[in-house]
């Protein structure tokens, strides 16, 4: 059953057309991979599904559990259980991650604010009471934003690059996260550029200039991904194609 | 009286106290309304002394040498007609090895045409604590003006903090001037945090003056202003010994009308001491408001969200 449909949704900014009459569609307890290499439209495509005020498509529309929200604002479609968590997530002086995570929950519970934190490998006693500020590092700011996820249970996720800034180490532990968001009940529309991380995703896309490209089984888009858009990328990029691909992956 | 005594403690618990303190001996603590002392009580260490004037009362506190005083000393000021005066001179003296933490609630619910002045004189000798917390509760018609003053002496090895805080009820017309001087190896730590509304103005000045060795200094504040409230803030740190430290921070978040101004000054005369400076003001942070929309609020409570956070 399909949860979400872009229908040939077009964004320009700034005179420049980032999304070019993009269509996708999501099946619902799926994981959906958008696979591509940096500035290819990606995020945009996140913030034209969550609503973003200064995202708004010129044309086309978006279906959430087949009702028309092109026009909602972004809370509404949060209410409605579509959520987003940013690449770069924001901090909040004092705000207390136990309040935080809570701001998206219905019931306000604090066993499963605890064990939405246990579920990314934080421990409670440890971080309740931090507030989501500079002190975080990057990886537990992400980390927490996952929890807030997890905790607000949405019917669908927007996963914005939950693997960047995450070491290698780390990786595993994210992608176990996010298959166990899944288990939850959870749609994932996962936005990476690791293919790596894309081949855990039940369906693929690969996105490249404001166009979905290639659409189907991961494996193979990656496959695609590193055969074709690897190699075109150190074509444009021929300065910086060495540091960008090194053993056949994107640094 | 009684009955004024009672309405005081009623503002004092709006204004986020705890009236039954103030039955407890093990607390100290002092009560005036306008000029009058309503109650009081000192424990061993601790020197109390109001002195009711005819605008208001002169206060001595003074903690004894290496005394430190469990319970922080509470104080509770306030003026509950609509109209009035209220002058406290306050002489503070804190001696060598001593500590102190007073806690005062300025309550005014019902002003309209209100005047509140506090003069301070803080000295604190060497290896002693001393922290200030004023907490106002004002009411919504914003017939108010706040006048405090400081003049704080901190000797070596010691630290003095202070926190001001309005947030409850309209600001009116505030207008606050501290000024520090910090000998070796002492620590300032100034904050304070202001909401205003209506037609409120607020002008801060802080001053901390890092004038011993491996002195630090923090100075803070943290201001929202909406309608056509206007703030203008103050701070300045000088360092002139070496291996001084400090840093002035100043965030304004401003709405509708509002007008904010940040005036962060540093001054280092010595090559060896250190002083940073941030301010920010501006509309509230868009992606921190889109991030909480994106968990449900509406943008009136991710912006009130944001701004409860940012002056707790």
């Amino acid at each position: 059953m399909e949860i979400l449909k872009m229908e040939k949704i077009s964004l320009n900014l700034k005179g420049r057309q980032i999304l070019k009459d993009l269509t996708l569609s999501v099946e619902s307890n799926t994981i959906h991979s958008i696979l591509g290499p940096n500035a290819a439209g990606k995020s945009s495509l996140a913030y034209v599904l969550i609503g973003c005020s200064d995202y708004i498509a010129q044309s086309g529309r978006v279906y959430f559990m087949g009702k028309d929200i092109t026009n909602f604002p972004v809370y509404k479609r949060a209410k409605m259980g579509l959520t987003l968590a940013w690449q770069e997530p924001a901090r909040f002086e004092g705000l207390t991650i136990k309040d935080y995570i809570a701001v998206g929950m219905k019931d306000k519970n604090n066993t499963l604010i605890e064990e939405s934190l246990y579920r990314v490998l934080l421990d409670p006693k440890n971080y309740l009471n931090r507030e989501v500020d500079k002190t975080l590092s990057g990886g537990e700011r992400k980390r927490i934003e996952l929890a807030s996820v997890f905790a607000m249970m949405p019917k669908l996720a927007i996963l914005d690059e939950p693997d960047s800034g995450i070491d290698i180490l780390a990786l595993d532990k994210i992608v176990n996260i996010i298959t166990e968001l899944k288990r939850q009940g959870t749609t994932i529309i996962l936005i990476t550029h690791r293919e790596e991380v894309s081949e855990i995703a039940d369906k693929s896309s690969l996105m490249c200039s404001g166009l979905i490209v290639k659409e189907g089984n991961p494996r193979e888009v990656s496959k695609f991904f590193k055969e074709r858009c690897i190699p075109c990328l150190t074509k444009i990029f021929p300065a910086e194609g060495n540091s960008k691909v090194k053993g056949g992956k994107v640094n | 009286m009684m009955q004024d005594y009672k309405l005081m403690l009623d503002a004092y618990a709006q204004a986020g106290g705890t009236p039954d303190i103030f039955k407890n001996s093990q607390i100290a603590h002092l009560v005036v309304h306008k000029n009058k002392v309503f109650g009081s009580n000192v424990v061993n260490g601790l020197v109390l002394k109001p002195r009711e004037t005819e605008s208001g009362v002169d206060i001595k506190l003074m903690v004894k040498k290496d005394i430190k005083i469990k319970n922080p000393v509470h104080l509770c000021f306030g003026v509950l007609p609509k109209v009035g005066i209220q002058e406290i001179n306050f002489r503070a003296k804190i001696e060598e090895g001593a500590g102190v933490k007073v806690l005062a609630h300025c309550v005014f619910p019902n002003a309209v045409k209100v005047v509140h002045k506090m003069n301070a004189e803080i000295e604190i000798a060497d290896s002693a604590y001393y922290e200030y917390d004023e907490v106002h509760f004002h009411g919504q018609i914003g017939g108010i003006e706040v006048i405090p003053r400081a003049k704080i002496k901190v000797g070596k090895n010691s630290r003095i903090i202070t926190n001001f805080w309005l947030l409850k009820g309209r600001v009116g017309f505030l207008n606050l001037d501290y000024e520090s001087e910090i000998l070796d190896n002492s620590i300032l730590e100034m904050t304070v945090k202001i909401y205003g509304y209506g037609d409120d103005r607020i002008k801060i000045r802080e001053v901390g003056r890092l004038i011993g060795k491996s002195s630090r200094g923090l100075i803070k504040s943290r201001i929202a202003v909406k309608n056509n409230a206007q703030s203008e803030i103050i701070n300045e740190l000088i360092a002139t010994a070496p291996d001084t430290r400090g840093h002035v921070d100043c965030v304004e978040i401003i709405q509708d009308n509002a007008q904010a101004k940040a005036i962060p000054i540093v001054s280092v005369t010595n090559e060896l001491a250190k002083v940073t400076h941030e301010a920010a003001i501006g509309r509230v942070d868009k992606k921190q408001v889109q991030t909480l929309m994106a968990k449900g609020l509406d943008e009136e409570e991710a912006i009130d969200l944001l701004v409860s956070g940012m002056l707790k």
